[in-house]
């Protein structure tokens, strides 16, 4: 018994002690590095227009529609692209609803593209990313939207299709993960270049 | 799988996994001995010697089994109710600029349960129901804790086979913080600030509201002057779309909310100290994310580089454990052997679930979907097939449960690698120190079986192993298998079990197998359709997975402290030419062998009525 209670007073003395160096000491030691070094990261790569006003984060997607900027990945994040509710559609395989929406999607992504009917449509174009906040697209799905935009800005192809080579990442250090275009970036370049509004 | 760039990924993964796993397991020998020296000494063991003072702690003195688990025991239900009652006054604490309410007592519950025990199933949405405070002191300290218990733990055991005639296993109290200091905070803290500069947040501001591009509309719930949903009475439908009449002829009416247009031009970014809780989250194999997307989400896991450090991160310290075994046992080639085995099981695992994704789903393709670019549904660009795979195998080998993409929209075979991984009892490197724990448990079994094949008593690195032995190990591998059956078996029979499910057919059963396989397993991953917080606040869901995760934890460690404690009291018998060698290539083999037969015998029929059977539905077409 008295052992019990001298090991209970070590658990509770020790979750005190941890509590301040894990959850007090260590974190900031984080937060102050991170303010000192990477202050643009550590405060979540937030993008400004000319007036200073805060537009977006360059890590998430916004929802975009009209036909002169690139359209970001189908989003399930709450109502779409809410930040404070991150998640997929959680959709399985054989799923009759994520069948009909996919149908949906690539219905409609050849008729904005000009894409003939049996076109094979990328993947990420017509599916649901797994934060519903991806703020990437694949190549492919970037250069079939090219001429869409291009049409809407009065741009020729070719201008938009070089904003788009400039605008990919590839992979990283050269082979890690996958080559992939920033939407909000890359529309904030086309605003810059075609001043008109779409 | 016709992918030089994504071999070249593998191969640069397994040679840094490769080598890691000597240095690390050298240091670890010096951190996991009370005496041992670091080249951190002069920074962190003043802080050691102040934390033993102030908690009463004597390093030196070790602890018989009994006491080992008695204090591991007390400081885990001391670590529950501290986190159970931050979340639940979080409205009174500190740094909750979002101003969320405290949670419900199901949901504290589950999620003290799903932390303690390094399960970390998050039933709930981070980013709209957690201060920071709750994330970075009721949280994060068990990220740490249980972390340390687990490779406390494995040291524990390694010491009762390591020992002969020896009455102790080592002292809890200095193991745990010796790992906590000496391991986990340093490496941790480089860590995060990698993370950062890839893109990981560290701040406490509240979240940032941006003016968006392009404003679009979208319909919520009326609500009136006092915050209620404003509801008219409509006449329901079936679900041909024609009125239903009651008794009397008279139209059945039902409450509908009235929905009406708003216009959405700004989005709300969420902001808080996520790098530091990221970094312990993948190295401590707990995964439980500071957002609902986990590790899919930009915050937690911006690049394709950042990535590859959370998944190496994930397996750093199992696979070094393999080596601090053979270090103590003075039997490196044991060491290599087990590591061998999990490498194998590893791969395998791999390979099935990328070819599987990387094939994606027919159904798709014949609506118009490119066929090259595989399952996309739940994955994000930038991992692309690939790493999504990957991810995912790694996160279920180990206990870790973080996910880069959504599993319950896997293809039915890639989504039943990560359920099988678990199923195994993460023992595929596995959690910190409850990889290598539950490896020695088939280590035991599997010295056993061979010794049963050629008749002579069964010996493990020179000592017997008798019928109390392998009694404690069936004790560990029943319960386990019984929770996960019994737990599914009940939620799929029930109305609260199916309430909560977000797929129909197999793939719903697939969900609720993969939801009881998780928790008892202390993954944490999930085929996160299911919802286990449903908007009714019925508690069955939060309760048996709260409980299924203490019982895969705590019926799991107190058999092993056992088996520890009796394993070292054991004498030293010599080896002879019929000793069967823990080692090489036949003993991989058997080690092999006996955890997929005993993984496999268990839970296939549970697999085919799931995921196997979706397999054959999908290529035939069928949808639900």
């Amino acid at each position: 018994m008295k052992n019990l209670l001298a090991e209970l007073r070590t658990s509770l003395l020790l979750t005190l002690v941890f509590a301040v160096v894990l959850c007090g000491a260590y974190p900031l030691a984080v937060w102050a590095g991170a303010q000192a070094f990477f202050p643009r990261q550590a405060n979540g790569s937030l993008v400004t227009d000319a007036a200073g006003n805060v537009r977006g984060s360059a890590l998430l997607a916004q929802s975009f529609t009209s036909d002169g900027y690139f359209q970001p990945r189908a989003s399930a994040a709450g109502t779409g692209y809410d930040a404070t509710s991150s998640g997929g559609t959680n959709l399985g395989p054989t799923s009759q609803k994520l069948n009909d929406s996919i149908k949906a999607a690539i219905a409609a992504y050849r008729t904005a593209n000009g894409l003939a009917a049996d076109a094979a449509v990328p993947a990420d174009a017509v599916t649901s990313s797994g934060s519903g906040l991806d703020p990437h697209i694949s190549v492919a799905n970037a250069l079939a939207q090219s001429g869409r935009v291009a049409k809407a800005r009065h741009l020729t192809p070719e201008a938009v299709q070089q904003l788009v080579a400039a605008h990919t990442e590839g992979r990283d250090l050269g082979v890690l993960g996958e080559p992939r275009v920033n939407v909000l970036l890359l529309n904030m370049a086309l605003d810059a270049a075609s001043p008109k509004a779409p | 799988m016709n992918h030089p760039n994504a071999w070249i990924q593998f191969a640069l993964y397994v040679g840094a996994l490769l080598f890691l796993t000597k240095p690390l397991g050298l240091y670890l020998v010096q951190v996991l001995d009370p005496r041992g020296r670091t080249w951190l000494d002069p920074v962190v063991r003043p802080v050691e010697r102040l934390t033993y003072r102030l908690c009463g702690i004597d390093p030196e003195k070790e602890q018989a089994w009994t006491g080992y688990t008695l204090a591991m025991l007390l400081f885990s239900v001391v670590g529950l109710l501290f986190t159970y009652v931050i979340l639940r006054l979080q409205d009174h604490l500190p740094l909750n600029p979002q101003g969320f309410p405290g949670l419900s007592p199901a949901l504290a519950f589950n999620t003290a349960a799903s932390f303690t025990t390094n399960t970390n199933w998050q039933s709930y949405t981070g980013e709209a129901t957690m201060s920071y405070f709750s994330q970075m002191v009721g949280l994060t300290i068990h990220n740490f804790t249980s972390a340390a218990m687990g490779i406390a733990i494995a040291a524990a055991l390694v010491r009762g086979i390591a020992r002969h005639t020896a009455k102790t296993i080592g002292n809890f109290w200095a193991d745990t913080v010796r790992v906590t200091y000496y391991l986990l905070v340093p490496v941790c803290f480089v860590f995060a600030l990698v993370l950062v500069s890839q893109g990981i947040i560290q701040n406490f501001q509240p979240y940032t509201v941006a003016k968006t591009y392009e404003p679009y509309t979208i319909q919520v719930p009326k609500l009136d002057a006092k915050g209620n949903a404003v509801t008219t009475s409509v006449p329901k439908t079936d679900d041909k779309g024609q009125a239903l009449k009651d008794d009397k002829g008279q139209p059945v009416m039902v409450d509908q909310p009235v929905m009406v247009d708003q216009k959405v031009d700004t989005q709300t970014i969420v902001q808080g100290p996520v790098a530091s809780q990221i970094a312990i989250k993948m190295l401590g194999t707990n995964g439980g994310g500071y957002v609902n997307a986990n590790a899919a989400h930009p915050f937690e896991n911006p690049t394709p580089l950042a990535n590859f450090l959370q998944i190496l991160s994930i397996f750093a310290i199992p696979a070094a454990l393999t080596y601090y075994l053979g270090r103590m046992v003075k039997n490196q080639r044991h060491g290599w052997a087990v590591w061998g085995a999990m490498f194998a099981m590893f791969v395998a695992g791999a390979l099935v679930c990328w070819h599987s994704e990387d094939a994606g789903n027919p159904i798709h393709q014949k609506l118009g979907v490119a066929a090259a670019d595989g399952n996309m549904e739940g994955k994000e660009v930038r991992f692309g097939i690939f790493n999504s795979a990957l991810f995912a195998t790694i996160t279920t080998d180990a206990s870790c449960g973080a996910v880069n993409a959504m599993h319950d929209s896997f293809t039915p075979l890639g989504g039943l690698v990560p359920m099988f991984n678990i199923e195994t009892g993460e023992v595929i490197f596995g959690g910190v120190g409850a990889g290598l724990y539950g490896m020695l448990i088939f280590v035991v079994l599997a010295v056993f079986i061979a010794g049963l094949m050629v008749g002579r008593t069964p010996e493990y690195l020179g000592k017997k192993i008798e019928a109390y032995d392998v009694k404690l190990v069936m004790l560990v591998l029943m319960v386990l298998a019984a929770t996960i059956l019994g737990g599914t078996a009940w939620a799929a029979v029930s109305t609260w079990g199916q309430a909560g499910l977000n797929n129909a057919g197999p793939h719903g059963f697939s969900e609720i197998l993969y939801a009881y396989s998780s928790s008892v397993g202390n993954n944490g991953s999930a085929f996160a359709g299911l919802t286990a917080t449903p908007a009714d606040g019925d508690m069955h869901y939060n309760t048996t997975l709260g409980l299924a995760m203490l019982i895969g934890r705590f019926l799991m460690i107190v058999p092993i402290l056992a088996l520890a404690g009796n394993l070292a009291g054991k004498r030293l018998i010599p080896a002879s030419a019929g000793t069967f060698k823990t080692e090489g290539l036949t003993f991989v083999l058997l080690l092999v062998g006996t955890v997929l037969l005993v993984g496999a015998l268990t839970f296939l029929p549970a697999l085919a009525i799931g995921p196997v059977v979706e397999h054959f539905l999908m290529r035939a077409g069928t949808l639900f």
